[in-house]
């Protein structure tokens, strides 16, 4: 089944263009970690598929309209974005209240399981409480919540790596299943290398990037070459360059030169995955390059 | 009128969520008001502990009441000025309450980000407006009545208990004051006077400020006086500023009742409901609220945080 389906979506705030005829499809059951740099569109994307903006183009998320059937779609999903969300004046159980009295899918039993392996007590107001525990909140709130996808929009920034990945951890051990569907964007990529399933780059406002993990995983390979061999390495046509500790890393895409093969680079030095942030890096410098090469 | 009749259904803590009644949402849309601005009843329960403070200080000067010298009317109106007073503190507590939460009702939310929160929730624009509307149009004024008619009780009491211990006559005090007319027509003339006919001018209130990205009093305030400047320039009149004027402060009494004096609590007042009822400028007021409510449902989807 098919959560997200958007063709040709755009949006344009005055001149600036943020999202550029963006095409994307989302499974049910997979988890897309949408990455982009600041201004890239992605806020905006997420934005149009929880029905907060009005958009161009063909977009429907559980087979509704977002922007006309924003309530009901939304007993179906649920949105973290990052923590100064939640109303600061409201308690903690005023939380738990409200969200019990106005959503029918929620389960308080469970929200108060969550919270009671948390510091957070029913009585605080949330502008006591620290920006980790808010997360937490309100994670405990969403997660008690039955839905059929979760939209989280830099969830975790601004918070401590524990925090971080206690938030990971308790997504994926406690409330992801094959039913459900996650779209996640972060700066904090590595967080989420081993979190994701599918993995989209978007740079001003269109996906350069569409695939996933088992085929990035194939498709993108990088290689630690000492400098007496780094010549004939890259005769090889890596995609992109970098120097570390007096090695060059070289990073080779599959799919743009088929004829390299892992035996055959394995033989220059250590070979392996690159990170999602390396491959950010060696494509966003390639865009930015094309553009301003387009511009001038 | 718009305002939610079933805005207060029968809950309680513990009802189940996964049978879920349409009423929910607005209930607890109702409920998020209050606990998001407890000046909704703090201001009201305030001013009625300054009005009580007060007229503990006027008491004593009661040991010297002497009744017999005063006849008719004069008696009366001397026994009910404290409660004439306290109840006019009252009702501008209640207008002043109304406009501050009016001009920031659907502003607030966007200025500390929540309405994305509140926006992820299963709750539509209507329900949220109309829980909005429901403070001015239902709780505010039935709050009101509420801690007047304790406020003039306890001063009753105080009253009688004064009166009997200085060897005066009571009977007098409960006579004159026809409690009962006195609340009734106090009920009568909040919502009427201070809830219906200004309904508009409320309205107006929570379309700008689910408009305006701050200082929302202002851009309220504003396109009135620029009007009323251009209307004067032009036309050398003031029709519009009257209008609005006698829409906020009410010249209803004229219409919805026939009062000797200015006071309503004057049991010689006769309510006339169905003049007020047939007045054309109530429906008018009414209609143009309802556009108001129904602008302000349909912003509220493009309300971003400011």
């Amino acid at each position: 089944m098919t959560v997200i389906e958007a063709r040709g979506l755009r949006k344009a705030f005055g001149t600036t263009v943020a999202l550029d005829g963006v095409n994307l499809r989302v499974a049910e059951g997979r988890i897309l970690g949408l990455i982009g740099p600041n201004g890239a569109g992605k806020t905006t994307a997420l934005d149009a598929i929880l029905g907060l903006i009005e958009f161009q183009g063909e977009l429907r998320v559980l087979g509704r309209d977002p922007w006309t059937e924003r309530d009901q779609l939304m007993r179906d999903v649920c949105f973290i974005a990052d923590v100064a969300l939640l109303p600061r004046w409201a308690r903690v159980s005023q939380m738990l209240d409200y969200v019990g009295g106005v959503h029918p899918r929620f389960d308080r039993a469970k929200a108060e399981s969550f919270l009671a392996k948390t510091d957070i007590r029913r009585t605080s107001r949330i502008r006591e409480l620290s920006k980790g525990m808010v997360t937490q909140l309100h994670l405990a709130l969403v997660m008690a919540i039955d839905a059929k996808l979760l939209v989280l929009d830099e969830p975790t920034l601004g918070l401590d790596i524990l925090y971080r990945k206690q938030f990971y951890d308790s997504l994926l051990n406690d409330y992801f299943d094959r039913n459900r569907t996650i779209v996640v964007t972060t700066h904090q990529v590595e967080d989420v290398q081993n979190v994701i399933t599918d993995l989209m780059f978007i740079h001003r406002g269109r996906i350069v990037l569409d695939c996933s993990m088992e085929e990035f995983e194939s498709r993108y390979l990088e290689v630690s070459v000492h400098p007496e061999r780094a010549a004939a390495a890259r005769a090889l046509q890596p995609i992109h360059e970098r120097q570390l500790l007096g090695r060059s890393i070289f990073l080779f895409d599959h799919a743009a030169n088929q004829k390299i093969d892992r035996q055959q680079l394995a033989a220059f030095g250590d070979l392996r995955t690159p990170s999602i942030a390396d491959l950010f890096v060696a494509l966003m410098g390639k865009y930015a390059g094309e553009t301003q090469g387009a511009t001038i | 009128m718009s305002t939610p009749s079933n805005a207060m259904p029968e809950s309680s803590e513990t009802t189940a969520p996964a049978a879920m009644s349409p009423a929910h949402p607005l209930y607890w849309s109702v409920r998020r008001e209050l606990w998001e601005n407890r000046s909704l009843y703090l201001a009201p329960l305030a001013a009625a502990g300054a009005a009580l403070f007060g007229f503990l200080i006027s008491m004593t000067g009661l040991a010297h009441w002497n009744l017999s010298t005063l006849h008719g009317m004069d008696q009366r109106d001397y026994i009910a000025k404290p409660y004439d007073i306290t109840a006019g503190v009252m009702m501008a507590t209640m207008i002043l309450v109304t406009v501050f939460y009016c001009a920031d009702a659907l502003h607030g939310e966007r200025r500390d980000r929540s309405i994305l929160f509140w926006k992820s929730l299963p709750v539509s624009d209507l329900t949220t407006v109309l829980a909005k509307a429901s403070i001015p149009f239902l709780v505010l004024p039935l709050l009101t009545f509420a801690i007047a008619v304790a406020l003039q009780f306890i001063m009753l009491l105080l009253n009688s208990a004064v009166l009997l211990a200085s060897g005066k006559n009571v009977a007098a005090l409960w006579t004159q004051l026809s409690v009962t007319r006195m609340w009734l027509l106090l009920l009568y003339h909040l919502l009427t006077a201070h809830t219906l006919w200004p309904a508009p001018v409320y309205c107006w209130l929570l379309l700008v400020s689910g408009w305006a990205r701050r200082a929302t009093l202002l851009w309220a305030v504003l396109p009135i006086i620029v009007i009323a400047g251009v209307e004067r320039l032009v036309f050398q009149t003031s029709h519009f500023a009257a209008l609005v004027f006698a829409r906020f402060i009410g010249d209803t009494p004229s219409i919805a009742m026939m009062a000797p004096d200015t006071f309503p609590t004057d049991p010689m007042t006769h309510i006339t409901p169905g003049t007020f009822l047939s007045t054309p400028g109530l429906w008018v007021g009414l209609a143009i609220a309802a556009a108001f409510l129904a602008a302000a449902v349909r912003l509220r989807r493009y309300q971003t945080p400011v």
